[in-house]
């Protein structure tokens, strides 16, 4: 099976993304540069945090103009699975495949930390393997991580089961002593409505080691190849 | 284009050469330097480029080993061999004065510049470290210079906006460090940082990266062969950082905002793209020399490579990419804008270079060529602007032994107990509060949670033990690191302070479970003219080198800061001594927490009983005075080689070196464990005083713990090499309890944990508004 790790000008969680995926038995991962205008053959797309372009417009707000993003965007509307970490997210809002968007953390401040997700929805595409409910530990690192949204979308997001992962405390209760950016309702990560586009702020990618602290952001990426097999297997 | 200014004794003065140093230019030249050559030589013969004033006492430094693969001074960085084929190179490096200046993009280069000395070698950087210094963040008692017995003791607040200020230079520095580190995916996993009045008006910056690469990868950075073309890549030249270096060698005064152009501007993405440009390029074979441009810029890149590799080099800066127009030459040489190099290709495989760097959207051009003459000969669209010999520019700036003195002030001012007598001596359980409350000993989670410390994903300890460890991932090693210098110790003892800086670095490696490898340093003093000052550099070198042999670690490099002044004060001398260690095996990763109720704690050296120079006397009754603890290199020795010893052989749960605050503060911070707090029951005989027992500060001592059933093996073990000991007591919940002879005095740990953790926090963060919550 093979992932796609997407190379923006500026991205610096790619190296780690690649050695995650690749440490994954089953899994195999190769770099797409930025300036290429074809991301064919893959069975996942993975766009990862950075620094995209140093952000020093809105974080992402360039990156998404890059050549490949069309192809990627035409790769999630067929239904290919494309998951956007940390800046990666913040890509994916502004090029509108996810809604709301990542504003600055309410601190102001960048923050790093071991954080707990929990997961709200334990049938989807992307966390079908961790279970309804259970707790994720995963970093965060990022200075616009705060998401938000108007009320409808917030509404239907919650209607429409887009909301993965919310920020939880050790033994699984959603407060304000949490959230570690501010997020609205704790979000942590979002699909879009058809479910192949998933955006969180958490890396996974750098909880799949137990010596790193977590090895529970490595059931996110095999719960997206066991979507990816069970989609072979129904089209076989 | 205006003319050039005539070069007369004023023109000279003002660019800090000496009448006699530009005799020695004449010579060099066989004639009057003209107006941009006399800014070459400035720039290059200042302290900053060319340590004249402390080249003599860095020579004091071991720099050989077995390991060494780059010593100190044949490049940008020293390279150390870790095996299987690999190595790291790493340095420390300071940024000061910018940083006093304006204190976001003064740190925020600073990164910048480290980094790409470590690129530069063909490494890939793998950490920063950083070991910064400020005023005083909260109100404090403002210690007595002099002996002081008589003077009253209650606080002196010093103004509110010194304090203010103090403030907004940390904030600012944590948050150029952040911006620079974090855009550009280096995590910074360490490091230290300390509060003092002396550092007032003049911080202390001081930054660290280290990075990896296979032996074979390991990049030069001279211009060999004769006409190989030399490429300028990375961002254009503006006027910005205009004769930086220079302004680094002289003291700040209540002028030097007019040097805010001086200071650069940082981008850590135009940096992120050089990195990885430089990298690929450097992984073909298209390269013979790589110079990263720094202080000094074009100017030093251009007759250091020439002069490294015996050769001459000749650039025409018409052809360098500039930020705006009607730059002059001078301005072009001497500025120091961020994120460029200077590459010299293999001649034939210039396209090679042009691709790489296209591909990475980098500006480069190629500005020259390699020639035999031994000249760094500048045109200007074909008009000649400077010709000078180059190895006399780079090697033969005049070295200098300044005048050392002993200060008269008595500082060695034997602590008698005259401070135990104060009614208002603030008890024992309140003085272990008071310190774990002190910025320098608090919780640093403020900072490091703004620093992204977990990119790479190698660090395996995160920042807040004894020393930052890490994985790297290519080369499969475990790395430790650390930086340490207690400032205190170093004012009132300049080369004891020295010989401890190094003691105390390889002390936290052992803690972590290390084997010192090797050391970077970075001295940071005064005026070095003032003999004083010039006193204590000697002093703290010598210190730090005959600790180093002792240690088998040599100094691959680093840097010298002199003119650490500001109107107020000269800084407490400051050698900051930034340790790399390697652990073999992942199992013998070991951080300073205690992990389980029941595990016996042992402190293995004695109980001691100096309190001079002690944080107690600092922060508790606002006296930096004393000599500071003795150290006894031998017993050093044997208690780090001890405790690595035991460490190996499983039988160590936790080890945390005593430092500032002494056994008291050391007991508490191993109680702070991030997984779950404990508490600890100990009991202590002896017929020192409380005080005395809890927080003086005597060397070669580490709390460990182990489980109860080892105790007694660990003892033994103990005892076989005749290491002094004793069983303090066992890991508790809750409660830190201490039990002497005096007194039964305890405290609850979540209060405790409370103060430490929340200090730094407290003290930025009480003068603005509290964030509203939604």
């Amino acid at each position: 099976m093979k992932f796609a790790v997407i190379q923006f000008p500026g991205s610096n969680c790619d190296q780690d993304c690649l050695a995650a995926l690749n440490g994954i038995p089953g899994l195999r991962a190769e770099y797409v540069w930025h300036k290429e205008t074809l991301v064919d053959g893959f069975d996942a797309i993975v766009l990862p945090g950075g620094f995209s372009y140093g952000d020093y417009l809105r974080c992402g707000a360039i990156a998404r103009f890059s050549p490949i993003m069309k192809s990627v965007v035409n790769a999630a509307r067929s239904g290919t699975l494309v998951i956007g970490v940390c800046n990666g997210f913040q890509i994916l809002c502004e090029i509108g495949l996810l809604p709301g968007a990542l504003v600055r953390n309410r601190s102001l401040h960048f923050v790093c930390d071991m954080v707990t997700t929990r997961v709200e929805v334990g049938d989807s595409l992307f966390t079908h393997g961790c279970g309804q409910g259970r707790l994720l530990r995963m970093p965060v690192a990022h200075g616009e991580g705060c998401f938000f949204a108007d009320e409808v979308t917030l509404r239907q997001l919650n209607e429409r089961r887009q909301v993965i992962l919310r920020y939880a405390t050790a033994d699984g209760r959603i407060t304000p002593e949490a959230n570690p950016n501010g997020s609205i309702e704790n979000i942590a990560g979002i699909c879009n409505r058809e479910g192949n586009v998933f955006g969180l702020m958490p890396h996974p990618d750098r909880a799949c080691e137990a010596r790193l602290g977590s090895a529970d952001g490595a059931k996110i990426f095999q719960s997206m190849m066991e979507t990816i097999e069970a989609g072979r297997a129904r089209a076989a | 284009m205006p003319a050039d200014p005539a070069v007369t004794p004023e023109l000279v003065a003002k660019h800090g050469l000496m009448p006699e140093e530009f005799e020695r230019i004449k010579k060099i030249l066989g004639r009057d330097p003209n107006f941009t050559e006399l800014g070459i030589f400035s720039v290059m013969w200042s302290e900053h480029c060319s340590y004249k004033n402390s080249r003599r006492e860095l020579k004091k430094f071991p720099t050989s080993g077995p390991n060494i693969l780059v010593k100190a001074g044949e490049e940008n960085a020293g390279v150390v061999d870790i095996g299987d084929g690999w190595a790291v190179a790493f340095k420390i490096e300071s940024h000061n004065h910018p940083s006093a200046i304006e204190p976001f993009q003064g740190a925020a280069t600073g990164v910048g510049g480290i980094i790409r000395d470590i690129f530069t070698m063909g490494a890939r950087p793998e950490f920063l470290l950083n070991s910064l210094r400020f005023g005083p963040i909260t109100e404090f008692r403002r210690p007595d210079t002099g002996n002081g017995k008589e003077k009253d003791l209650s606080a002196i607040p010093n103004p509110k906006s010194e304090i203010q200020n103090n403030r907004r230079l940390f904030t600012g520095v944590v948050s150029g460090i952040a911006h620079y580190g974090n855009c550009i995916g280096i995590p910074t996993i360490g490091g230290e940082i300390y509060f003092d009045e002396s550092f007032e008006g003049n911080p202390l910056i001081n930054v660290f990266c280290l990075g990896v690469l296979r032996h074979e990868q390991l990049a030069r950075g001279a211009a060999s062969g004769v006409g190989n073309p030399v490429f300028y890549v990375g961002a254009e030249t503006g006027r910005d950082g205009l004769a930086g270096a220079a302004f680094a060698s002289r003291e700040l005064t209540e002028e030097s905002r007019e040097d805010r152009p001086a200071v650069q501007v940082g981008d850590p993405f135009k940096e992120k793209l050089l990195l990885e440009a430089c990298l690929e390029l450097l992984a073909t074979d298209a390269v013979a020399g790589i110079q990263d441009m720094g202080a000094a810029g074009l100017t030093c890149s251009t007759c250091e490579t020439a002069s490294r590799g015996g050769t001459g080099v000749e650039i025409d800066l018409a052809k360098v990419p500039k930020r705006e127009p009607g730059m002059t030459p001078y301005e072009i040489l001497l500025s120091e804008s961020q994120e460029r190099m200077l590459i010299i290709a293999k001649r034939g495989r210039e396209n090679i270079v042009r691709e790489v760097f296209e591909k990475w959207d980098v500006p480069c051009a190629e500005i020259g060529r390699v020639t035999d003459d031994g000249m760094m000969r500048v045109r200007n669209n074909g008009t000649l602007v400077a010709e000078i010999p180059a190895k006399p520019l780079a090697d033969e700036a005049p070295l200098y032994s300044r005048e050392a003195r002993k200060p008269t002030a008595d500082f060695a001012d034997d602590t008698d107990g005259s401070w135990n007598q104060k009614i208002s001596a603030p008890s024992a359980v309140e003085s272990l509060r008071m310190l774990l409350r002190d910025p320098s000993i608090a919780s640093k989670n403020w900072v490091y949670r703004q620093y992204d410390h977990m990119v790479r994903t190698g660090t395996v300890v995160l920042p807040g033990s004894d020393a930052a460890v890490f994985r790297v991932r290519e080369a499969n090693k475990i790395l430790a690191a650390t930086t340490d210098c207690n400032s205190l110790y170093c004012r009132l003892g300049p080369r004891e302070g020295g010989r401890i800086a190094v003691a105390e670095a390889a002390r936290n490696l052992t803690c972590s479970g290390a084997t010192p490898l090797a050391v970077t340093d970075n001295l940071n003093f005064g005026n070095p003219y003032k003999p004083e000052n010039f006193w204590q550099l000697r002093e703290a070198v010598e210190g730090v080198a005959e600790t180093c042999r002792a240690f088998g670690t040599p100094v691959v490099g680093g840097n010298v800061s002199l003119y650490n002044e500001s109107p107020a004060s000269v800084v407490d001398p400051t050698p900051t001594v930034a340790m790399v260690g390697l652990i073999d095996d992942e199992a013998h990763i070991t951080t300073q927490f205690f992990k389980a109720e029941g595990d016996a704690i042992i402190l293995v050296g004695e109980i001691g009983d100096e309190m001079g120079a002690s944080h107690f006397l600092k922060v508790c009754h606002g006296r930096k005075e004393g000599l500071p603890p003795r150290l006894d290199v031998e017993r050093e020795l044997a208690v780090q080689n001890s405790v690595r010893e035991l460490i190996r052989a499983g039988l160590v749960k936790s080890a945390h070196d005593c430092s500032e605050g002494g056994l008291a503060v050391a007991l508490a911070e191993s109680c702070f464990n991030p997984d779950g707090r404990f508490g600890a029951e100990i009991e202590i005989a002896s017929t020192l005083e409380d005080y005395a027992i809890l927080f003086n500060e005597s060397q070669s001592r580490i709390v460990i713990s182990c489980a109860a059933d080892d105790a007694e093996k660990v003892m033994t073990i103990l005892r076989s090499k005749n290491i002094p000991h004793s069983l303090l007591g066992s890991v508790a919940i809750k409660t830190l309890c201490i039990k002497t002879a005096a007194a039964e005095l305890s405290w609850p740990i979540d209060d405790l944990y409370d103060d430490w953790f929340h200090a730094i926090r407290r003290a930025v963060e009480t003068d603005s508004e509290p964030v509203p919550s939604l």
